[in-house]
């Protein structure tokens, strides 16, 4: 169809104009994305949360422990299939900035509550007899060169003290979205260890972690936890998984929010950017369009030809930027990886991408192209000259 | 005397002005005359005295404010912008001052470009405008864009793109007044053959008295007022 060609060659008539405003829209389709992505990332520990688990902890605060009396009890709780419980150690790694999370947990039952760590079946068992063993994700093993039986010391923060440990397995994530940067050990071995030095911080653990039978028992479960230990020296707060997770991000909200602000800002910069591109080539095309209305076109098709124009170039910087976020979103994992250890693009983001390019050429072209129908033919062609 | 030949043009009582602010600017004003068919009319007369807002008019791509222009026996005052349109494509070649070729299309695809509204297949356009830029000499520059041509042959890519649908009247505005002489008497040698051979009626506007003595019949327009009878071309 000619005026499919005409809009075509019309995009890229202006080499130097169509390339900046195609630069610009790439920029911020990158800009976007990754927003999109470092906010999917924040998430990413609830999304894997399992509704079908409870997280028990001291009602004041997780910064305060409950006795380990309290696994007996809870698991004679009606609809409890499995308690696991754990201490979030907080040790460090030669330096303050490998920071990485790892916890003491009772490792049969904790590796059993979280199937989306996959552990080989010899692994896991050297694993489990080994008091002083560790596994570690794949990313964080291979981050730091660690390989099986290589022996690893921790600088306790919470627990003082210098904390040897030998590699026993590496887990990898049942998918893309599960945490592989994650370091277990024994809480035997914490738990002795506390016993011998610091008696009064032994038999603690920081949380009980709990899987019920059926997803729908989650709330009444979590209710007769709290309600077993109403009254007693530590009362606990159970939540699910997803809740509990959600906890944490809810102090940062205010910053997601204002990320999530700053990517449609970005969108909508570019769209007035592409406007008033799109106000300049239709001004200078104003006499040919006149030509072609006195040829006997109509206004509809020379809308048509103007919203195409706008939608060639909004969308080859928009597919430009989806190809960018990719390698982008990986430079940026990589760096951040402390932070976010999980950094994909996201299905969604990609379509918000597109979805975005086209109400840029929509809104971009509208004016311009009211204006090339209401321009009458003489009052066109008289600016010919 | 010849027998008078049927008009194809018939104007009657034509008013037209301007409106700048909540002032009207008049420009034409009672204007009556007949074309007749296969006529070849220069129109000429000072700057600004309305001879471009009168070729626009008869042309259908403006509107009087009364009186009526029946072309081909069609009253075109009469027609909604959508039938004027349609009118056109079929009944109206133009010709500019400025050639008006689309920039991002190559000389045969302009000439091309009004076919798109008929019903013709994609060969048959193509071999319409292939004969349309035979007729100006222009087959051998098919593929080149305007501007990769002068200006003599681009004003002859839209004569071709002009006659390719065969229309019942041609309008100039000038067609040489942007061309250096000799490109000038080549396109209006062009016109004066598209006039006797092939019978075309012309309306050509002028400023250029060698130009208008190509045409058989002179019609002088002053401050929007027409002399009543057309003067016969004294060449
Ligand atoms: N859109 C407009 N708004 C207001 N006045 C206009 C408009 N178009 C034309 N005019 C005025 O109408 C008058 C006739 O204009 P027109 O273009 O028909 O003259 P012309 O005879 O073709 O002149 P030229 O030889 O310079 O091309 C002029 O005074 C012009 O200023
Ligand atoms: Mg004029």
């Amino acid at each position: 169809m000619l005026q499919l060609k005409i809009l075509f060659r019309n995009a890229f008539h202006n080499k130097l104009r169509s390339g900046l405003t195609i630069l610009g829209i790439t920029v911020a389709v990158l800009a976007f994305g990754l927003l999109r992505t470092v906010i999917g990332a924040w998430y990413s520990g609830v999304e894997a949360a399992s509704a079908s688990r409870l997280v028990t902890r001291n009602a004041i605060s997780i910064i305060f422990p409950l006795p380990i009396a309290y696994n007996e009890k809870i698991r004679q709780i009606e609809g409890v299939k499995l308690v696991s419980y754990g201490n979030w150690f907080g040790g460090i790694y030669i330096d303050e900035k490998n920071f990485f999370p790892n916890f003491c947990v009772e490792p049969r039952t904790y590796m059993t509550i979280y199937p989306e760590f996959v552990l080989s079946p010899p692994e896991q068992k050297a694993f489990f007899a080994d008091r002083k063993g560790f596994v570690a994700g794949r990313k964080l093993a291979a981050r730091f060169g660690w390989k099986i039986g290589d022996q690893v010391t921790l600088k306790g923060t919470i627990f003082p003290g210098n904390w040897d440990f030998v590699m026993r397995g590496i887990y990898r994530g049942r998918d893309k979205t599960i945490d592989e940067t994650q370091f277990f050990f024994h809480w035997d071995y914490l738990n002795e260890t506390m016993k011998r030095f610091s008696p009064g911080r032994a038999d603690q653990v920081g949380f009980y972690m709990i899987a019920v039978k059926r997803p729908d028992l989650a709330p009444d479960v979590a209710l007769s936890v709290d309600k077993a230990f109403k009254n007693s020296l530590a009362e606990t707060l159970t939540e699910t998984e997803k809740a509990f997770n959600q906890g944490f991000i809810a102090m940062s909200g205010a910053i997601v929010t204002a990320i999530q602000m700053v990517s449609f800002v970005v969108i909508l910069i570019i769209m007035a950017v592409v406007a008033n591109t799109m106000a300049m080539t239709t001004r200078e095309r104003i006499g040919d369009y006149a030509i072609m209305k006195t040829l006997g076109f109509g206004g509809g098709s020379i809308a048509a030809m103007i919203f195409g124009e706008s939608l060639v170039i909004a969308l080859t910087g928009c597919l430009a930027g989806m190809i960018l976020t990719f390698p982008a979103a990986k430079a940026f994992g990589h760096t951040l990886s402390t932070y976010f250890p999980i950094f994909l693009v996201s299905a969604q983001t990609l379509w918000l991408d597109l979805i975005a390019a086209f109400l840029i050429a929509f809104f971009a072209a509208i004016i311009p192209a009211r204006h090339a129908i209401r321009v009458g033919i003489a009052e066109g062609l008289r600016r010919i000259g | 005397m010849a027998e008078p030949k049927p008009s194809i043009v018939e104007i009657r009582n034509i008013f037209k002005s301007y409106h700048r602010e909540s002032l009207a600017v008049p420009v034409l004003h009672d204007i009556t005359f007949d074309i007749a068919e296969g006529e070849f009319l220069a129109l000429m007369g000072p700057s600004g005295s309305g001879k471009t807002t009168l070729l626009n008019l008869l042309a259908g791509i403006d509107h009087a404010d009364s009186g009526t222009i029946r072309v081909g026996g069609v009253d075109i005052t009469a027609l909604s912008e959508t039938e004027l349109a349609h009118w056109r494509a079929n009944n109206v070649g133009f010709i500019f001052q400025f050639y008006n070729l689309i920039p991002v299309l190559k000389a045969v695809e302009n000439v091309e470009l009004p076919l798109h509204l008929t019903a013709l297949s994609r060969r048959e356009r193509r071999e319409h405008a292939e004969t349309a830029l035979r007729m100006v000499s222009l087959e051998h520059r098919m593929d080149h864009y305007p501007k990769e041509m002068s200006g003599g042959e681009q004003q002859r890519v839209a004569i071709a793109r002009a006659i390719v649908t065969d229309p019942t009247i041609l309008v100039a505005d000038e067609p040489t007044g942007d061309l250096d002489r000799v490109s000038a008497e080549e396109i209006l040698a062009m016109m004066e053959r598209l006039n006797a051979e092939m019978g075309k009626t012309i309306v050509m506007v002028t400023h250029d008295p060698r130009a208008a003595q190509r045409a058989k019949v002179l019609r002088l327009l002053d401050k929007g007022y027409m002399n009543d009878a057309p003067a016969q071309n004294p060449l």
